[in-house]
């Protein structure tokens, strides 16, 4: 075991991916716990949609992939909020429209400039290659920011998680704290896309919640079991796809759910014993 | 001076006035009960004493030193919150949120005042149990803390017993008179129970989409209004 991660740590892009991984994961899984609850899980994969689009153009244009797609996604994230709390359009439909158009607008801009090739492939279902030093460095800054901002905030986020109304009449903003929720998770989208692809992106932030909510009952420690369990399951999502030779954004997801489906059986079984 | 004073106040949406004429105040040790049909601007009312929506008209002033972010309030809840994986104290605990300004955590403060509240309302015992897993009673106990947590002056209830089985009303309605006459504070609830609002109220505010009554629960039982609601919920 302890070998085969020796030997993992000699190739310098796997070094990269495990780090850059290793704190998405973290930062996805503690947004995640609030974005499950709130019920603004589709905001995610809408949001990597959104990411994949911004990449392509980012990619045709020749311009560095961040750059483009960090504030388009957040644009982004701040757009479907509003949508989403608008009363007139409905949130969910909102959401599926611009996450397919602009995965469209993406696939129709890269065929017509670079041609659908094998690139594609990597942003719809992630390279482990993905990663350059620049990026790696901008990815480590970024998400000691979203850590940073969520502990910071963490008491304010759990009150507008759990009752926007009642923060509202007590004088918080809960906007804001939603709007911070949004970039934070835009940010994260776009650190983890590459790596683990447009598609797939969004279970990083939904499963890890789900998970910790099938054993954990109180918020605090529904978050921490969530982090822990989101590192652990890319850990040994990553470390499965080097040694089977698989994609690692669909093994990462795939050890996600089972590690899902255990805390389910586990829960099951507790809740039977007590009955 | 009273603790809130409407003056001719009217509130609404975009697309028109939902509540008008509203002339009433509320002085310190009140219980005044809100009631009405659906759609008779109850609600509205409330977003507009929680200053969350402005008068269109009119004016809502908050006397006695009462700041806007010092009510207590009690929202319906979410469908949501049903299942919230959150211990009793985190929930109530959260009252405490604006009473720290920047200050990323609670202070011994905070989290003494919300132990005091719990042991106030008889829910110390479950302070580590997941507020999903509580009795609609006892969830609706847990969020009253959390408004008691907020204020020690006005409390603003929004059908406090929706849902609740007959025994845990009562108790409900037990424990608000409770902290009106004992603790001294003012309560306003909005309520579909008339009867109830009728025992327990000392004024009534019947809404209709306008002002249709404000004054003492006595004066209200003689009028025709009140006859009318009352024995129209008889025949139901």
């Amino acid at each position: 075991m302890f070998d085969v991660i020796f030997e993992m740590m000699s190739y310098t892009f796997l070094v990269r991916a495990v780090i850059v991984g290793f704190l998405v994961s973290l930062c996805a899984s503690l947004l995640g716990v609030s974005l499950v609850l709130k019920r603004y899980s589709m905001i995610g994969d809408g949001l990597s949609h959104v990411g994949f689009g911004a990449l392509a153009v980012a990619t045709a244009l020749n311009l560095a992939p961040f750059t483009v797609s960090i504030p388009v996604v957040v644009a982004a994230a701040f757009l479907l909020l509003r949508l989403s709390e608008s009363s007139k359009i409905k949130g969910d439909s909102a959401i599926a429209l611009i996450s397919t158009s602009s995965l469209a607008f993406g696939v129709l801009f890269l065929s017509v400039t670079t041609g659908m090739n094998t690139d594609v492939c990597n942003y719809l279902f992630g390279s482990i290659l993905a990663m350059s030093r620049a990026d790696v460095r901008l990815s480590i800054v970024l998400c000691v920011l979203v850590l940073v901002l969520f502990i910071l905030f963490y008491h304010k986020i759990f009150a507008v998680t759990f009752d926007e109304t009642f923060s509202r009449a007590v004088g918080t903003r809960a906007g804001i704290y939603n709007m911070l929720l949004a970039i934070l998770t835009a940010i994260t989208i776009v650190l983890g896309m590459r790596m683990m692809g447009a598609m797939l992106i969004s279970a990083l932030i939904i499963f890890p919640a789900l998970t910790a909510m099938r054993l954990c009952k109180r918020f605090k420690t529904v978050v921490i079991f969530s982090a822990v369990s989101s590192v652990l399951c890319f850990m040994i999502g990553i470390t499965l796809s080097y040694w089977y030779s698989l994609p690692t954004g669909a093994s990462v997801v795939a050890v996600n759910l089972a590690a899902l489906v255990a805390c389910s059986f586990i829960s099951w079984v507790k809740g039977g014993l007590q009955k | 001076m009273a603790l809130i004073t409407c003056r001719e106040a009217a509130l609404g949406y975009d697309n028109g006035i939902v509540v008008s004429g509203l002339n009433f105040s509320v002085e310190a040790g009140d219980y005044l009960c809100v009631v009405g049909e659906n759609g008779s601007g109850k609600s509205t009312l409330i977003k507009g004493l929680l200053r969350l929506k402005t008068p269109v008209l009119g004016e809502i002033v908050m006397g006695d030193g009462l700041k806007p972010n010092e009510i207590g309030y009690l929202p319906q809840q979410s469908a949501a919150q049903k299942d919230f994986p959150a211990s009793v104290f985190e929930v109530v605990l959260s009252g405490r949120q604006s009473k720290g300004g920047f200050r990323p955590f609670y202070s011994k403060k905070d989290k003494a005042v919300a132990m005091e509240n719990m042991e106030k309302l008889g829910i110390a015992h479950l302070k580590n149990y997941c507020y999903r897993e509580l009795s609609g009673g006892q969830q609706q106990r847990a969020l009253l803390a959390r408004a008691l947590c907020a204020t020690e002056k006005l409390l603003l209830l929004d059908e406090p017993v929706a849902g609740l089985d007959p025994l845990a009303t009562r108790e409900m309605y037990e424990m608000i008179r409770q902290l009106n006459q004992n603790q001294k504070l003012t309560v306003i609830m909005v309520s579909h129970d008339i009867r109830s609002a009728v025992e327990y109220a000392d004024h009534i505010l019947h809404l209709g989409n306008q002002q249709l009554f404000f004054g003492t629960t006595g004066d209200y039982l003689r009028t025709d209004l009140a006859k009318r609601f009352l024995g129209g919920e008889r025949r139901v």
